[in-house]
């Protein structure tokens, strides 16, 4: 019964840590075309 | 415009005499390339030390990989000269065919680990008291084969590296991968071979498969290769 | 623009999708007799696997439309091979008797057409410059996918058959696969060429080729030593598939979400790029 659990968590943490890596490459995108914009 | 020809003429025929000449005059890279085999049967021989039954076995796989890995680092140096003198400009605006480069390189890299390989299998049969079981003869097809397979891919991606950075671990990590089914064939085939357990005819075909696909695939995208700056 | 209001609206639908699924797969898909609770991760294994080779497939279609498109005389023949890969499909399917097991001729008509109908809708819909992009985005996701594969695959075989690992023809050609576009993305990320496109492209087609010789070479591996058969074929009880079909569904819309999000960053980081670019060819020459 824990690797169902296991196999479930594991499929959700990788896709909300990839998920992640996108938010903060964005937020890093954004500051720079901020600044290009000044 | 493109350049390909089907059957690449004597230009081949002159870069490898030229690729081969030079090596022999020069020496450097041969000699270390000698000493690392020596020092990678060694090795391995400390790290795995069988009986003869047991050693039949596996000795199939270690001996592809210590072959593997001399042929990485000979490739690695295979466009190290060109680019050091410019030479790959030359052959860009030259009106010679750019697979008959690659042939011509491949042909070069093959001969050298070739050359490697016969220097290391009398090594590996004494620290292993290697004997084979089955048909021998047929051990010499297969190391032609599978050295061809690591040889072909391992050029074209060697070319490849050259405009990455961290180029030497570059070439491993794009190798490694595609190589994996010839290298399941080449270990499983030897094996075969040296244990006499099981025939290696499946393993031989899938072999030439690879080598016919992976060909003929390099020789037509070798150019886009070697135009990109 | 509509694609703004869009997206929120096809992310609320897709968790909601999901969260269903995962209600189907949890509570009311019926146990399994042999394995018990544990098959439950067969619902998000095999639908993780099968969107994994969908997006891979996606690169490889794009990698080939940006080497031909650049070579009007490579498209042109390209596109008529992948209209008649089309029609021999279709054709295949309804006169070689019998099928190999588990082929419907439906589904392999309806294969062959998706796949032409994919390379022309990817044609249609994208420059040369834009596929490139569609590339990386649907290698990335594929990869993330593939990973959860290759994460849950050792967590259901354990409980079950008590290994972790077997070299069957599956596993090991999706760890190679796996292997092959961890490459391609290196290679693009640490290539200073200016044609990184090109190359990336090039690997993607050593990728395709390799993968089905990989699985060839598994197959006689095994044919010689044969090892245990983990998630075996053979028929299923309709109401899981019902159920596995719903989180496939489920799956694939949330990886549409991911690709598009990862697609509007890789356009937008694009734009800076070339606007980087071309400020740095404006910008007056410091007096030396």
């Amino acid at each position: 019964m824990n690797f169902l659990y296991a196999a479930y968590a594991a499929t959700w943490i990788i896709h909300i840590v990839y998920l992640g890596t996108l938010v903060r490459r964005y937020q890093r995108l954004s500051k720079e075309i901020a600044e290009l914009k000044k | 415009m493109s350049k390909t020809s089907a059957i690449p003429s004597g230009v081949t025929g002159a870069t490898l005499a030229k690729d081969l000449r030079l090596e022999w005059r020069s020496k450097d890279a041969i000699n270390s390339m000698l000493f690392f085999s020596l020092l990678v049967v060694v090795v391995f021989s400390f790290s795995f030390d069988p009986n003869a039954e047991e050693s039949r076995q596996i000795a199939g796989g270690l001996v592809w990989v210590a072959f593997l890995f001399a042929a990485v680092v000979a490739l690695n140096q295979t466009w190290a000269r060109e680019l050091r003198n410019q030479v790959l400009d030359a052959y860009r605006v030259s009106p010679a065919p750019a697979n008959s480069l690659f042939l011509a390189k491949a042909l070069g890299n093959f001969i050298f680990v070739a050359v490697l390989e016969i220097l290391m299998t009398p090594l590996f049969i004494m620290f292993y008291k290697l004997r084979a079981l089955g048909p021998a003869w047929q051990l010499l097809p297969i190391a032609a084969l599978g050295t061809w397979a690591l040889v072909v891919n391992g050029t074209f991606f060697a070319a490849m590296s050259l405009r990455t950075r961290s180029r030497e671990i570059m070439l491993p990590l794009l190798l490694f991968p595609i190589s994996i089914p010839a290298l399941l064939a080449m270990v499983n085939a030897t094996t075969a071979i040296l244990t006499g357990e099981l025939s290696a005819k499946f393993w031989i075909v899938l072999l030439s498969t690879y080598n016919v696909v992976f060909t003929i695939v390099c020789l037509l995208l070798f150019e886009l290769v070697l135009n990109a700056e | 623009m509509t694609m703004r209001r869009l997206f929120p609206i096809f992310g609320l639908l897709t968790a909601v999708l999901l969260s269903y699924a995962l209600y189907e797969a949890l509570v009311a898909a019926p146990t399994e007799q042999t394995m018990g609770n544990v098959q439950r991760i067969f619902y998000y294994h095999v639908p993780s696997a099968w969107t994994a080779f969908l997006l891979f497939f996606i690169n490889f279609v794009c990698s080939i439309q940006y080497l031909v498109r650049s070579n009007p005389v490579a498209d042109k023949v390209t596109n008529w091979t992948v209209i008649a890969i089309a029609i021999a499909a279709c054709v295949a399917a309804f006169v070689i008797h019998p099928l190999p097991e588990g082929m419907e001729p439906s589904s392999v008509a309806t294969t062959g057409l998706a796949i032409a109908g994919l390379y022309f809708l990817i044609k249609k819909y994208f420059s040369r410059e834009r596929t490139d992009a569609l590339a990386v985005v649907s290698a990335e996701v594929g990869v993330v996918f593939c990973t959860v594969v290759l994460v849950t695959g050792p967590l259901w075989a354990r409980p079950v058959w008590g290994i972790w690992w077997t070299w069957d023809v599956r596993l090991t050609s999706t760890l190679v696969l796996w292997l092959i576009y961890i490459s391609y993305l290196m290679l693009r990320r640490f290539s200073t060429s200016g044609q990184t496109p090109v190359l990336a492209a090039a690997l993607a087609v050593f990728g395709a080729l390799d993968v089905p010789l990989v699985y060839f070479s598994i197959w006689i591996f095994r044919t010689q030593h044969p090892q245990p058969v983990i998630g075996g074929g053979g028929s299923i009880d309709p109401r899981m598939l019902h159920v596995l079909l719903i989180n496939w569904l489920a799956f694939l819309c949330f990886a549409g979400l991911v690709c598009w999000s990862r697609y509007r960053l890789e356009i937008l980081r694009r734009e800076l790029e070339e606007t980087q670019a071309l400020e740095a060819l404006l910008e007056p020459r410091s007096p030396r």
